[in-house]
Order: structure tokens, then sequence, then C-alpha cells
């Protein structure tokens, strides 16, 4: 055998590895589409969404369908790819395994964003306060980097720490502002919660460019964030430029998690174990983490939504209520091995 | 030995006193300046009244127009800022030494969010009010920080798992809370959202039992257990050493410090960061390493009374909840408190 055989065959194994998970991934998000359009308060049988999927003939199902069901699953399709890439963006960029939006604070500052827009600006719609999302999202990012220390990474706790201590801050912000006004905390708590259902049918429309150009960008940045693994001064002796690809990061991760959290309010989990579910097939290449990012996070939000519309049926329980008790489990679990590793 | 940390013996008979004159006199001038900022708050309000007047009605001498505002509508309040404000200090001073962490508070390790999640069920689902609330906040408050206790303290006791511990349970028990919010009618969740906050609006005498037995009964026993505290932070082996019984001390200092934070929740609410800020502010002005938990609890005392004048006059003619002033307040301090750790270790 010789010695290009020799390296070569492990290289075709994991990428043998690494499209077999890909193609688990897609079937796993094909059965969860399926579900979210099939599962709810009223059932509606495959053929029969099969049918009126094609051919929209007013019955009750094709109703249901196409007014409820499509939208809300189209929704979680692209709320879940930004925040799955948005965790592994960070978690790559602070090299920490605890990074995710909804811990290190961006989320919460998309939604003081939003909360200040409701109330003082009388901003009313998704178009109106995705910018200040954006807004509050780009400050709270930029913020607690900052905190965290960006090239002589701080621990992946004390990072989790800063976030949690500025989130108090801007908690302190929103609920100052709601609790003097009536009209502006109902709409608060609605959304605040993490929901898919009850937006309104072209939210997805109007945030969508911003998921798009962020999705892509985010995908561009892959091999990037594979060099700027190795370290800031290797990066650079690549001829990566590691202060530009943060800077895109952070762009990324903005319009990412601005336009996820203006569509459905702050939701956690996605963003932290989605990277993680990726590197258990792909190690450590950033590439294919953002791919399967961009697979697994519709999965898993689409899995909680529907499991939120099944377990207090005829209730629903909001989205967001689900993935918190989902990653909770997971971030105590990870916080108990003996030393956290830095990636 | 620096100055500052000068410590006399007492001998009276069998009696034997350790003192500390500096922390003694620290805790004395924050004791002076709270009741000072409580006088304060007893005189301003939507009907301002002079001092003369207040101190009146505090001595039994007032007018039946200003006894009924002084002792009926503003003491109560007063009472229970100063009381919440001293329990949430010493339990804090406990558990950040028991924890041998800055961080190690109980609003921090996620205890009283539990309390608020057992206040919550039984406001909204429950549909109960008052003592009900309370008991409802003291249970959630135990069985939060069992759950805690256990998730951290696997294979030996590793402090700073226990605030991460802390971190993931708080995510959960907030995810609960919104959602509780989320559903009940919309007059309920807003008084349910205020009370998550920590307020002290609208209190009663019954608060104020409340929390004034949980200070009367638990600090004195940390104080007694809070002797041992020094050693405790020596470690394990030290301690035993020095012949101090380390489980038995440990367990009763931290019941009677959740016991402290059960209470004050109880009667106000989580009110967030001043059981973290308080001992360290506290030790700055002592000069000693730990926080003594006498002068920790009446810098809660003086602090929480300080946040409650500036929730009274922060917004013209809105009285916000107390907990948004400590919350924002105390998250600069957190702030600043992970930069300079930072820099002083890097």
């Amino acid at each position: 055998m010789t010695q290009t055989a020799a390296v070569a065959g492990p290289a075709r194994a994991r990428t043998r590895r690494r499209m077999t998970g890909l193609l688990i991934g897609l079937a796993a998000l094909a059965v969860a589409v399926v579900l979210s359009i099939a599962v709810g308060s009223r059932f509606i049988g495959p053929a029969e969404v099969w049918r009126v999927l094609w051919n929209d003939d007013g019955s009750p199902s094709a109703v249901i369908v196409h007014q409820l069901r499509l939208p809300r699953t189209a929704l979680a399709i692209g709320v879940g790819a930004a925040l799955g890439l948005a965790g592994t963006l960070m978690q790559a960029l602070t090299r920490n395994p605890l990074a995710e939006p909804g811990l290190l604070g961006v989320n919460l500052g998309a939604s003081t964003g939003v909360v200040i827009a409701i109330a003082f600006l009388g901003v009313g719609s998704a178009t109106g306060y995705v910018w200040f999302a954006f807004l509050g999202a780009a400050l709270t990012s930029a913020i607690v980097f900052a905190l965290g220390g960006s090239g002589r990474a701080a621990t992946p706790e004390r990072q989790v720490l800063a976030g949690v201590s500025f989130t108090a801050v801007l908690g302190a912000i929103v609920w100052a502002v709601l609790v003097t006004r009536r009209d502006a905390f109902d709409k608060y708590r609605h959304w605040d919660v993490g929901s898919l259902s009850d937006r309104e049918t072209d939210t997805l429309v109007q945030v969508a460019p911003f998921l798009v150009v962020g999705i892509l960008l985010a995908l561009a940045l892959g091999g990037r964030l594979n060099a700027l693994g190795m370290g800031d001064e290797s990066a650079t002796a690549l001829g990566a430029h590691p202060g530009r690809i943060r800077v895109l990061g952070i762009v990324a991760i903005t319009l990412l998690c601005g336009a996820a959290t203006a569509a459905c309010g702050p939701l956690w989990f996605i963003g932290l174990a989605v990277p993680y579910i990726a590197r258990m097939f792909t190690g450590a290449d950033h590439r294919w983490i953002l791919v399967y990012a961009l697979v697994l996070g519709p999965t898993l939000l689409l899995v909680s939504d529907v499991a939120g519309r099944v377990l207090v049926s005829p209730a629903e329980l909001p989205v967001g209520v689900v993935t918190a008790f989902l990653g909770a489990p997971l971030f105590i679990a990870l916080c108990r091995r003996r030393k956290l590793r830095l990636l | 030995m620096k100055a500052g940390s000068k410590v006399r013996a007492v001998r009276y008979g069998p009696v034997s006193l350790r003192l500390h004159p500096r922390a003694l006199a620290v805790g004395a001038a924050l004791l002076l300046v709270a009741l000072a900022v409580a006088l304060v708050n007893l005189t301003s309000g939507d009907f301002p009244l002079p001092a003369s007047d207040v101190l009146r009605s505090l001595v039994g001498q007032g007018d039946a127009g200003t006894d009924f505002i002084v002792l009926e509508l503003r003491l109560p309040r007063v009472l229970l800022t100063l009381l919440v404000g001293a329990a949430l200090g010493a339990g804090g001073a406990v558990f950040q030494s028991l924890t041998r962490n800055p961080l190690g508070s109980p609003d921090f390790v996620g205890i009283t969010v539990g309390a608020a999640t057992g206040a919550l069920v039984v406001m909204l689902i429950l549909g109960g009010g008052g003592v009900q609330v309370a008991t409802g906040a003291v249970i959630g408050c135990v069985a939060t920080s069992v759950g805690i206790y256990l998730l951290a303290f696997r294979r030996g006791a590793q402090p700073f798992r226990l605030v991460l511990m802390g971190v993931g349970v708080s995510a959960l028990l907030e995810a609960f809370n919104s959602y509780l919010i989320y559903r009940g009618r919309l007059d309920e969740a807003m008084a349910a959202q205020v009370w998550q906050i920590g307020s002290v609006n609208g209190r009663t005498w019954t608060e104020v039992t409340i929390v004034g037995v949980a200070v009367a009964v638990l600090l004195p026993i940390a104080l007694y257990y809070g002797r041992q505290l020094t050693m405790l932070s020596l470690g394990d082996e030290m301690a035993v050493l020095h012949g101090v019984p380390v489980e038995r001390s440990r367990i009763v200092l931290a019941l009677a410090a959740v016991g402290l934070a059960a209470g004050a929740t109880a009667a106000a609410g989580p009110i967030a960061f001043v059981a973290l800020a308080a001992p360290p502010l506290a030790a700055r002005l002592t000069r000693s390493p730990g926080a003594g938990i006498l002068p920790a609890a009446m810098m809660g005392a003086a602090l929480l009374t300080a946040g409650d004048w500036a929730a009274q006059h922060t917004l013209p003619g809105d009285d916000i909840p107390v907990g948004i002033i400590t919350a924002a307040l105390g998250g600069v301090y957190l702030t600043w408190l992970l930069i300079h750790e930072r820099r002083t270790r890097g």
C-alpha cells in the first residue's frame, strides 16, 4: 500500500461518515416537516396532507395546511437554520462550547431593541422592529465578545457569566419600560415566551432577506473559521485576517439572531445543541458543521414545536418553553463534565 | 496584619467574645445610613411630611392623619425594605463564603428564581394570594436549592460548578415562569410579573412579619455558626484540625442562608443582586478578606433602602418595582467584577 493511500483511506472514511450523517439529518428534517404539517389540534393524515398540498380545494384540511401549518413550518425552518448557524459561529469565534445566542444575551439584546420600539416608538409590525432587533443584537454581541476577551480567550464559563450579567441589565431596562405600559406588556409577554404560532403570516417574508444574507455570509466563513481555530498567529500566517473574520462573523450573527428574534422571540438551546450534535459527525471542520447546522437547526426547532403541540393538547406549549426544557439539561450535562475543553 | 483587622477579646466571667472593632463600627455606620434613608422614605411620597412630624408619629405623639400615613402606609414598606435587605445581605455573605466564590449568592445560583416559580404557581394556577404566595415561594426556594445542590455536588464540591448549575436551572425555571405569565389573564399576569421583578410596593404587616421572623430566628444562627466561616474558608482539613465540626456547620449555615433568602423572597419577590453585591462592598469597608455577616446584612439594608428611594424617584409619578433598580445597578457591578477579575488574573 502506498503512502497516499494510507492517508486517503481515513480521509475517505471520514467523508463517508460526514455524508451519511448529513443524509440522516436530511431524512430527519423531512420527517419533521411532515409531522409539523400533519400534527396539531386537528390531525391530518399524510395522504390527506399530500393531496391538499398540491390541490387547495378549500376543504377545512386545505385551509389549515395552507393558512396555518405551512407558514408556521416555513418560519420554523428559517428561524431554526438561523439560530443553528448563529450558535455555530459564536462557538467558533469565541472557541467556547457554551457560547449560544440565548445564553450570551444576544437574543435578549434584540428583545430590548424590540421593546423600546414597541413601547416608545409605537412600532407594531415585524418589518418595523426588525431594525431595532438588529441594533440591539449588534450592540450586545459586540459588548459580550469584548467582555469575554476576543483573542486571548477567557474561560467558557466566564463568558457565559458575562452574558448573564449583561442580560440582567438589559432585563431591567425591558421591565422598567413594560411594568408601566399595559398594552406593550401584553404584546411583549406573547412574544417573549418564544413562539411560532399566532405570528402574522407574512412574518417570514419580512425577515427573509436578512435571513438569506446572514445564512450565505455564515456559510462563506466556514474555511476561515477553520484557520481562526488554529489561533490568531497561525491564522495570520496562513493569510487570513482574524480581525476581519470576527467582524464578518459578528455581522452574520447579528443578522441571524436579530431576524430570528424579531420573528419568534428570544429562543435558546438551538444554538447550543446544533453545533454540539454536528461535531459528533463532522469533527472540527467548520465548513461541514455549518452545512449540518443548516439541516439540524430546522429539524430541532420543528421537533420542539411539534412536541409543544402534542404535550399539553388541546392547548399548546410555546416552542420557547420546549427548547428551554431541552436545552437546560444539555447545558447542565456539559457543565458537569470535569473540565470544559476549549474548542 | 493590617490595622483594620485588629481583634479584641472581651471576657466577662465564663463568656468570651472576639470583637472586630472595625467591623462593628462599619456595621453601626451602615445601620445609621440605612435608618437615615429609611427616615427620608417615610417623609417622601405623594403627600410629603416634615421629618419632625414623622418622628412624632413614630413615638406615638402624632395626629391621626399623619399616624395613618406614616404607620399604616409607609412604615410597613420601609421596615420590609430594611429587613429584606438585611436578610439578603446576610444570606449572600454566608453563601459566598461557603462557595468561596463572589458569584455564589442565592440570587445568582437560581434559588430565588425557584422561589418565583413557586409563587407564580400559587398566583396563576392555584389562584392564591398573600400568605399562600409566600408559602409557595418558600417551597419553591427550598426545592430548587436541594436540586441545584444535588446537581452540582457529585464527585466532590465544585463551587464554580454550583454557579453554572444555577445558570442552567435558572434558564429552565425562567422559561417556565414566562410560560405561566404568557397563559395567565392580563391583570393577573401583570401582577405576577411585578412580583417576579421584586417589589416592596403595597406590602402589609403580613409580609413584614414573614421576613421579620426569618431574620429574628435565622440571623443569630447564621452569626453564631458564621464564626467558623473563616476556618471553613481555609479548607476542610484545616478546619477539622482546628476542631470545627465541618459538615454540621456547613449544613446549618447553608440552611440558614436558604431560609433567609426564602423569607426575603416570600415577602418582596426575588430582588436581584443585593445578596451578590452587599457582602463584597461591606468587606471593602471593613478591610477584611471575608465579609462579616453582620456588616453585610447592614449593607444590604442600606442598599435596598436607597434602591427603594431611587425606585420612587426615577420616573416622575411612577413607583417602579425596586427590583428593576437593583438589577440595573447590580448588572453593571457584576460586569465590572468580571472585567476586574480578568485583569488581575491576566
